[in-house]
């Protein structure tokens, strides 16, 4: 780890300016992705970044300098870059005048699987090769690959006023896809989604805990099954999205809509705005009563867990949708600050967030869950008269109000008369957000959840990918208008 | 930059042993980004980070590692000798891989395009003087870009260029916006306000009432942003020779012959006139131009080293993602002040958003109308409508 986290703070103190507030956000992080593909290794590839982010308010100039020289030289070139920048956007800024308000964090996290012993590269090619191998069963097979991306991350957070808060996580990513192809007609099934689903903190134990053993002969059975299907009818349908549907369900038209800076406009340029306004929150009805959304940077295992988002808040569960109404929005303090000159009763939770060290940090949607419900799996099935199952995104496209969506999945079974059916390929479903969780009519109980996650959540300007987790139940929608594909 | 870069490689290459070849590839830039949102600042940095990755190469054993360079040369130099050192016990665990392919022909280079960059306090006075008010958001970016390859062999290539964007979008109300951009080399403070005039003078179309367009067909012209966003969706697997081959690509039928777009569509990756280095990461030179699609027929795919070792191919430059990074698609003869004119009666689309693939085996896309898109009706606009475009690209760019 190239920082030493006895020596840097006190470095980083003696060279702060005295000014309204002065932090040091410093990280290392190690990664490792592999992947077999066609049963042949690609290159293994590692990573071992670094770097320190400086944030300098200023009266209500805000500025921020990255740098990967951690030296006293770098450090001090950095701060002054900063305070260059706070006291050039001083009375020029979105705060109008008032200084953006941030804490000095005091405490530590450590993500699951921290002490867990890893495997060697040998073994985790070996893994892979296995799951790889068991993919080509058929000659329509064309393409398949299974992959295993591992990272290591150590974020110390420094304020000039005292505070100190070191995080420490471990993240694992497996993943698995299988193609098939004939006469003219392609499908791809993918384990836990071609971008990536079963994202978890954690080390080894997050291979049991997603079932890894065994997805390369399943994956291939239902690629053939897929290719063998009819296309998807089109009309209106009774639909029940599991859990690798529901997560980009809930990304798209809960969590974008839902965040501060897009509803104040920030990401008008390029992420977009969101249908929902500040007057909504504390009365406006999201969903239907059967919907709980929170923000849960505290639930085992889920990828975004943290004890303090990166301008130093304290992470804490909060309900943003409550038996269908919304709460409260995805914003970090600076966020917050602004909104309440519009509407003072808005709260917001700990969630401005940084891709890594040479981002600064924007209001970002980290855990998001749909709560369980009390329907049984079996119960909402047999509930449906004529409805189709979609699982496993595919396609996603929503507006950029966040409201009219249009996406598709990987499979999809009819449901008729109670019963699970036919599969069908290419389904696709289309709604507006405002309504569509308004049809929420079930909502799967506990054994019905998944604890799932993206690696890949893009935002702002400039770009930032950032890590998000959602956990989710199965649940059911009514009158929904499906869609398949057609030449 | 290049010192410490080439500085480095002549370290680590100075550390090889036995038959080991290595592969080094640098990234770097000192850059400025100023947000902006409600003609105010938003945000306001400088980031400046390099990477240097490493491939150590034995026989047909390989493995790569990419670094942060902290700019302090016995940091760096400590960091890169404990990476060759973990290569090197990497390689005994990992098996042979058939499809490695690098250069072994020196073919060196060097390309430095120094410009006039715009200044944070200027630059920033020059944006809110511009927007007078108006509700401008967006975001300028500045600084100098660099990219270097080298190798064992003895290659060496270097590529620094200074360049700046300013990309904004004026709103009128909602979710009516103009939007646009200043890119370049050389930052003309009275060219940022000439552009921030005439996107605010284009506002007074938003201002037109909305109509609502029940789904059918109709006449579109798609504004050059527009049809950026449509032909990137090319690098979501649709060039790639691999998904070519692994009957993935989008544009699957039109590789195979089953269809073809209209005889006016040449596309084609310019490298030449592109702002990306004429260098891959294996330390191939690329063609100067791959033709992709000339006539409407397809005329060719972005081959990366290792597909072409795969498949037989002849490799072009392309990245391992096998994407374009200098786009051409080839004009015609309508001029854009006479497009709505010559729309007549149609929809001006300005932008298109988060488009995605519903059915990607048939290149069927979906996505979002958004920024200045207009309804034209007698060659005039006459009203801002709404509506989903789930299209394909054949519809798009099919004949006719």
């Amino acid at each position: 780890m190239p920082f030493d986290i006895e020596s840097i703070g006190a470095r980083f103190r003696r060279v702060a300016p005295a000014v309204d507030f002065c932090s040091l956000r410093v990280l290392d992080e190690t990664s490792q992705f592999l992947c077999v593909r066609q049963d042949v290794a690609e290159p293994a590839q590692t990573s071992r970044d670094f770097g320190a982010m400086v944030t300098v308010v200023d009266g209500d100039g805000l500025g921020y300098a990255a740098s990967s020289d951690l030296s006293d030289a770098g450090l001090s070139t950095a701060i002054a870059r900063a305070l260059q920048w706070a006291r050039l956007s001083r009375g020029r800024s979105v705060f109008e005048g008032q200084a953006p308000a941030l804490p000095a964090p005091r405490g530590s996290y450590r993500s699951a699987g921290i002490a867990a012993s890893s495997l060697s590269l040998s073994e985790a090619f070996a893994l892979l090769q296995r799951e790889s191998g068991a993919c080509r069963v058929d000659d329509q097979i064309v393409d398949w690959a299974a992959q295993l991306w591992t990272t290591h991350t150590r974020q110390l957070m420094l304020t000039a006023d005292g505070g100190e808060a070191l995080q420490e996580w471990r993240f694992t990513v497996p993943g698995l896809h299988v193609t098939a192809h004939h006469a003219g007609l392609t499908q791809t099934r993918s384990w836990g989604g071609r971008h990536n689903g079963f994202c978890q903190q954690g080390g080894i134990d997050v291979l049991a805990r997603s079932g890894f053993a065994g997805a390369g002969a399943r994956t291939a059975d239902e690629v053939l099954r897929l290719l063998a299907a009819p296309n998807c009818p089109a009309g209106k349908f009774d639909l029940l999205l599991m859990p690798d549907q529901m997560m980009l369900q809930i990304h798209e038209s809960i969590g974008h809509p839902l965040e501060l800076d897009r509803i104040l406009g920030d990401e008008r340029n390029y992420a977009g705005t969101s249908f929902v306004t500040l007057d909504m929150f504390g009365t406006y009805q999201y969903g239907s009563p059967l919907l709980n959304v929170t923000f849960d940077p505290t639930r085992e295992f889920e990828f975004a867990n943290f004890a303090f988002d990166d301008d130093g808040a304290q992470a804490r569960r909060e309900y943003l949708i409550r038996n269908g109404t919304l709460v409260r929005p995805l914003g970090g303090l600076v966020s917050q600050q602004r909104a309440r000159r519009a509407n003072a009763a808005i709260d917001g939770v700990a969630t401005a967030r940084a891709s890594s060290w040479n981002r600064p940090p924007i209001d970002r949607m980290s855990n998001l869950n749909v709560e369980p419900g009390t329907t049984s799996f079996a119960d909402m099935v047999a509930s449906i008269e004529n409805g189709l199952l979609m699982s496993t995104n595919t396609s996603w496209s929503i507006d950029d109000s966040r409201n009219k969506f249009q996406f598709g999945c990987e499979w999809g079974q009819r449901i008729r008369d109670g019963k699970l059916a036919e599969v069908v390929r290419n389904p696709n479903y289309r709604g507006i957000s405002a309504t569509f969780w308004r049809s929420l009519s079930m909502v799967g109980d506990p054994a019905t959840v998944e604890v799932l996650g993206t690696p890949f959540c893009g935002k702002g300007e400039p770009n930032q990918i950032v890590r998000v987790g959602h956990a989710s139940p199965a649940c059911t929608f009514t009158g929904v208008d499906v869609f398949g594909a057609e030449r | 930059m290049k010192e410490v870069f080439f500085g480095l490689v002549e370290r680590a290459i100075a550390g090889l042993q036995g038959r080991e070849f290595l592969l080094a590839n640098f990234s770097g830039e000192v850059s400025d980004f100023v947000r902006f949102n409600r003609a105010r600042v938003r945000q306001a940095m400088t980031i400046q980070q390099a990477h240097l990755t490493l491939t150590l190469i034995d026989g047909s054993r390989h493995a790569t590692i990419k670094l942060a360079l902290a700019a302090d040369p016995a940091t760096d130099a400590l960091a890169v000798d404990t990476a060759l050192a973990d290569l090197r016990a990497d390689l005994p665990s990992l098996p042979d891989d058939p499809y490695l392919l690098y250069s072994t022909t020196v073919n060196s280079s060097e390309l430095v395009r120094a410009g006039e960059l715009p200044r944070g306090a200027e630059a920033i006075d020059a944006i809110i003087e511009g927007a007078r008010g108006s509700d401008l958001v967006g975001i300028l970016a500045s600084g100098p870009v660099f990219r270097g390859f080298a190798n064992s062999a003895g290659q060496r290539n270097w590529h620094a260029v200074d360049c700046f964007n300013f990309e904004w979008s004026l709103y009128h109300a909602q979710d009516k916006a103009v939007k646009s951009a200043y890119a370049g080399t050389h930052w003309s403070r009275a060219e940022a306000g000439r552009r921030i005039e005439a996107a605010r003078e284009r506002l007074a179309y938003l201002a037109r009432p909305a109509k609502m367009m029940a789904p059918g067909v109709c006449r579109a012209y798609l504004a050059p942003a527009a049809v950026d966003e449509l032909l990137w969706m090319l690098n979501w697997g649709g060039v790639s020779a691999k998904a070519q081959q692994t009957k993935q690509s989008p544009i699957q039928r039109l590789v195979e012959r089953d269809t073809h777009l209209s005889d006016r569509v040449h596309l084609r990756e310019n490298t030449t006139e592109g702002l990306a280095p004429a260098f891959d990461a294996a330390g191939f030179v690329k063609p100067s131009a791959v033709d992709l699609i000339a006539g409407g027929r397809h005329a060719g795919s972005l081959v990366s080293p290792r597909t072409a070792r795969e498949y037989g191919l002849d490799a072009n430059g392309a990245d391992d993602e096998e994407t374009m990074q200098s786009m051409e698609l080839g004009g015609g003869n309508l001029a854009e002040a006479d497009a709505v004119a010559a729309l007549d009666h149609g929809v001006y689309i300005g932008n298109l958003w988060y488009l995605n693939y519903s059915d990607r085996p048939n290149g069927r896309i979906t996505g979002m109308t958004r920024f200045g898109t207009f309804w034209v009706e007698g060659g005039r606009i006459v009203a801002y409508p709404v509506r989903s475009i789930p299209e394909t690209l054949e519809k798009h760019l099919g004949q006719g």
